[in-house]
C-alpha cells in the first residue's frame, strides 16, 4: 500500500523526536560515562603531545 | 592502550613520528591510467561540442590532465619518491599558498561588485557580458567559500590529521590529486561563471561536468582521510577530525543529490535538475543551508579543535563538551534548511520544523563557542601578546553572535522582516569574515612558521596592523548591512493611511545609498588587511625577521609564543 502524505508526515515528525531524545542520551551516556573519563583526559592532549615540533 | 603504549613507547625517539607507509604503490600507475581515459574523454568532448564554452573548458580539462600525466611521469623517473617514513606536509604547503591566492581573489571580487552596488556604472560595460553583477557575484561567493575556504580545510585537515593520528596520510599521491583536482573544479567554475555557464543553483552554479568531476575529487578525498585515519598509531580520534570527517562526508551528500540533473547531451555545458517546484527550493536550501553548517561550520570547527589549543598551549576547555558539541550540532543542523522558505509553497510544518531547528542549534554553537573561550582560561595573558590567538578568539566570538542570530533570524516573525534584505547579507558576513576567515587566518598564521621551518613570524606588528584593520573593515561591513536592511524591511511594508504602500522600490534603493558606500569601505579595509598578510607570510617562508623585532629590548617587547 502506497503511504499517504499524512503518514509520512506524521512519521517523520513523531518518530523522528523519538529517534532524536535516544539519540541525544547516547550521546550523553558516551560523553559522561565515568569509564571514558580516563579515554577523555588523554585525547585531550593529543595536539599538546607531538613531540617533534616545529611549533615555533 | 596497547598500541598506544607500543607507539609512544619509545622516548623522544620516534614516538611522534609517522607509521611507515605501506599502503601506496599502486597509486602511481592508477592515476596514470585515469589520467589517459579522461586527457581521452576531455579530447572527443572538445572535438565534438557545438557549444563553444564548453570546448574551452575541454580543453582546460585537457591540458590539465596532460600536465598532470607529465609531473607523474617525471616524478616517476626522476626518482622523485618522497620519504614515506615522515609526514606529508608538502601538499599542506601547496594548499596554504592556494588559500592566499584564492583569498586575495575573492576578497578583491567582493570588494568590486560592493562598489558595483554603489555606484552602479563602476566596471560596467554593456558590450563585455563577463563583468556584470550578475556573473561576478558568484565568482565571489565561490571564490572566498569554496576556493579560499575549502583550501584552507583541505591543508588544515591534511596537517591535523597527520598530527594528531601520528601517520602519514595514506594513498601516495592521492593527497596531491585531491589538492590539483579540486583547484581544477575551482578554475572550471569561475571560468564558468564568467563566460556564462550557471545551473543557477545558489553557491552551487557549476554545470553537472564540474560537478561530477568534483565528486571523483571528493570521493579521493574522504578515501585519503578516511585511509589516514585507519592506519593512525593513536588509539582515539582527537575531536577535531570527527568534525573534519563529518565536513566531507556530509558535503559529499549534498554535494550529490542537490546537482542530481540531466544533461541536455554528454557534450553541452547545459543540464536540468532533476526536481522542479517546491521540491528543488527545498533540495537547494538543504544544500545551501548544510553548506553554511557542514563546509563553513564543522569544517572551521575542527580548525578551532586543534589550532586554538596548539597555540593556546592549553588542553581544550572540556573533552566532554566537545563531544556532546559535535553530536547536537550535526544532528540538529541537517534539519535548519527549511528557514530560508518561510511563507513559500513549502508546506508550514516542514517551516516550523526548520525554525525549530535552528533555534535548537543556538545550543551546540554556543557549548562549542564556550568550549574554545574557555580554552583560554588560565592563559588569557597571552591575547596581549599574541595577536594570531587574539585573532582567533575573536574569531570564536564572531561565531557565537553569528550563531545567535541566525536563530533570531529563522523565526517567521523575525524573517518576515529580514528576509530579501540586507539585513542577510550582514548576517552572513559576520559569520564569513569574522568566523571563517579569522579562524582561517589565524590556522595559516600558525602554519607557515611551522611548515617553513622558522621559527616565528616576519612580523608580529604587521599582525596588528592586519587584526585592526580587518576588524575595523567588519565593524563597518556589518553595521551597515544591519542597518540598511532593517530600513529596507520597514520601507517594504510601511503603508500610507489610505492602505497603499509608502515607497516605491526605486525609494528604497536609494536611501540604501550611504550604506552601500561604508559597506564597500568595510571591505576594502578587509582586503587591505589580507594582503600585509599575504606579505607578511611570504617573509615568512623566505626566512625573514622584521629588523624591529629582532632584538626583543626589556620584559615587555611581544615575545613570539615559542
Amino acid at each position: 500500500m502506497k503511504p499517504t502524505y499524512e503518514q509520512l508526515s506524521h512519521f517523520a515528525q513523531t518518530g523522528g523526536l523519538i529517534l532524536f531524545v535516544i539519540a541525544f542520551i547516547l550521546v550523553l551516556a558516551y560523553a559522561l560515562s565515568p569509564a571514558n573519563r580516563q579515554e577523555f583526559e588523554e585525547a585531550r592532549r593529543i595536539p599538546l603531545e607531538d613531540e617533534d615540533d616545529n611549533n615555533g | 592502550m596497547l598500541e598506544k603504549g607500543t607507539a609512544g613507547g619509545a622516548p623522544g625517539g620516534k614516538a611522534s613520528g609517522p607509521a611507515p607507509g605501506a599502503d601506496d604503490g599502486y597509486d602511481g600507475p592508477i592515476l596514470g591510467v585515469f589520467l589517459a581515459i579522461a586527457s581521452l574523454l576531455a579530447l572527443i568532448v572538445a572535438a565534438r561540442t557545438s557549444d563553444p564554452k564548453m570546448q574551452v573548458h575541454a580543453f582546460v580539462f585537457l591540458a590539465a590532465f596532460l600536465i598532470g600525466g607529465f609531473a607523474l611521469g617525471v616524478r616517476h623517473y626522476g626518482g622523485l619518491v618522497s620519504d614515506k617514513s615522515s609526514y606529508m606536509f608538502g601538499v599542506v604547503k601547496a594548499g596554504v599558498i592556494a588559500s592566499m591566492f584564492w583569498g586575495l581573489a575573492g576578497f578583491l571580487v567582493g570588494l568590486v561588485i560592493a562598489l558595483q552596488l554603489a555606484f552602479p556604472h563602476f566596471m560596467y560595460l554593456p558590450d563585455a557580458l563577463w563583468e556584470n553583477f550578475g556573473r561576478l557575484r558568484p565568482l565571489h561567493t565561490s571564490a572566498v567559500i569554496f576556493a579560499f575556504g575549502g583550501n584552507v580545510l583541505i591543508a588544515t585537515s591534511f596537517y591535523v590529521v597527520q598530527r594528531t593520528t601520528r601517520a602519514r596520510l595514506w594513498g601516495g599521491v592521492a593527497p596531491w590529486f585531491v589538492f590539483w583536482g579540486y583547484n581544477l573544479f575551482i578554475v572550471i567554475a569561475a571560468t564558468g561563471y564568467l563566460m556564462g555557464i550557471t545551473e543557477s543553483r545558489e553557491y552551487a552554479e557549476p554545470e553537472w561536468y564540474a560537478d561530477l568531476w568534483l565528486t571523483i575529487v571528493w570521493v579521493v578525498y574522504l578515501a585519503v582521510f578516511l585511509g589516514t585515519l585507519l592506519k593512525r598509531k593513536e588509539p582515539h580520534i582527537y575531536v577535531a577530525n570527527w568534525f573534519y570527517l563529518a565536513f566531507i562526508v556530509t558535503i559529499a551528500m549534498l554535494h550529490i543529490v542537490n546537482n542530481l540533473s540531466m544533461p541536455v547531451s554528454l557534450t553541452e555545458s547545459k543540464s536540468y535538475s532533476l526536481f522542479s517546484g517546491v521540491q528543488d527550493a527545498l533540495v537547494q536550501w538543504w544544500y545551501g543551508h548544510n553548506a553554511v553548517g557542514f563546509f563553513l561550520t564543522a569544517g572551521f570547527l575542527a580548525i578551532m579543535y586543534y589550532f586554538i589549543p596548539k597555540r593556546a598551549e592549553r588542553p581544550v576547555y572540556s573533552y566532554r563538551l566537545s563531544i556532546v558539541h559535535f553530536w547536537s550540532l550535526i544532528f540538529i543542523y541537517i534539519w535548519a534548511g527549511p528557514h530560508h522558505l518561510h511563507y513559500t509553497a513549502l508546506p508550514e510544518w516542514a517551516q516550523t520544523l526548520g525554525m525549530t531547528f535552528s533555534i535548537m542549534l543556538w545550543m551546540p554553537s554556543w557549548g562549542g563557542m564556550i568550549n574554545g573561550l574557555m580554552t583560554l582560561s588560565g592563559a588569557w595573558d597571552k591575547l596581549r601578546t599574541d595577536p594570531v590567538l587574539r585573532m582567533m578568539v575573536v574569531s570564536v566570538a564572531f561565531y557565537g553572535m553569528s550563531t545567535f542570530e541566525g536563530p533570531v533570524m529563522s523565526v517567521r516573525a523575525v524573517n518576515a522582516l529580514s528576509h530579501y534584505t540586507d539585513w542577510t547579507i550582514g548576517h552572513v558576513h559576520s559569520g564569513a569574515l569574522g568566523w571563517v576567515g579569522y579562524i582561517s587566518f589565524g590556522a595559516l598564521y600558525c602554519l607557515v612558521p611551522w611548515l617553513w621551518k622558522k621559527k616565528r613570524l616576519y612580523s608580529n606588528a604587521l599582525v596588528e596592523w592586519h587584526f585592526w584593520i580587518s576588524t575595523i573593515g567588519i565593524v563597518l561591513y556589518i553595521t551597515s548591512m544591519w542597518v540598511s536592511g532593517i530600513m529596507q524591511g520597514l520601507m517594504w511594508r510601511a503603508y500610507d493611511q489610505f492602505g497603499f504602500l509608502q515607497y516605491s522600490f526605486v525609494e528604497t534603493v536609494a536611501a540604501m545609498h550611504p550604506y552601500y558606500i561604508i559597506r564597500a569601505l568595510g571591505g576594502g579595509l578587509f582586503f587591505i588587511g589580507a594582503t600585509i598578510m599575504a606579505y607578511n607570510l611570504w617573509r615568512t617562508a623566505r626566512g625573514d625577521v622584521s629588523a624591529r623585532e629582532q632584538a626583543p629590548a626589556g620584559g615587555l617587547a611581544a615575545a613570539p609564543a615559542e
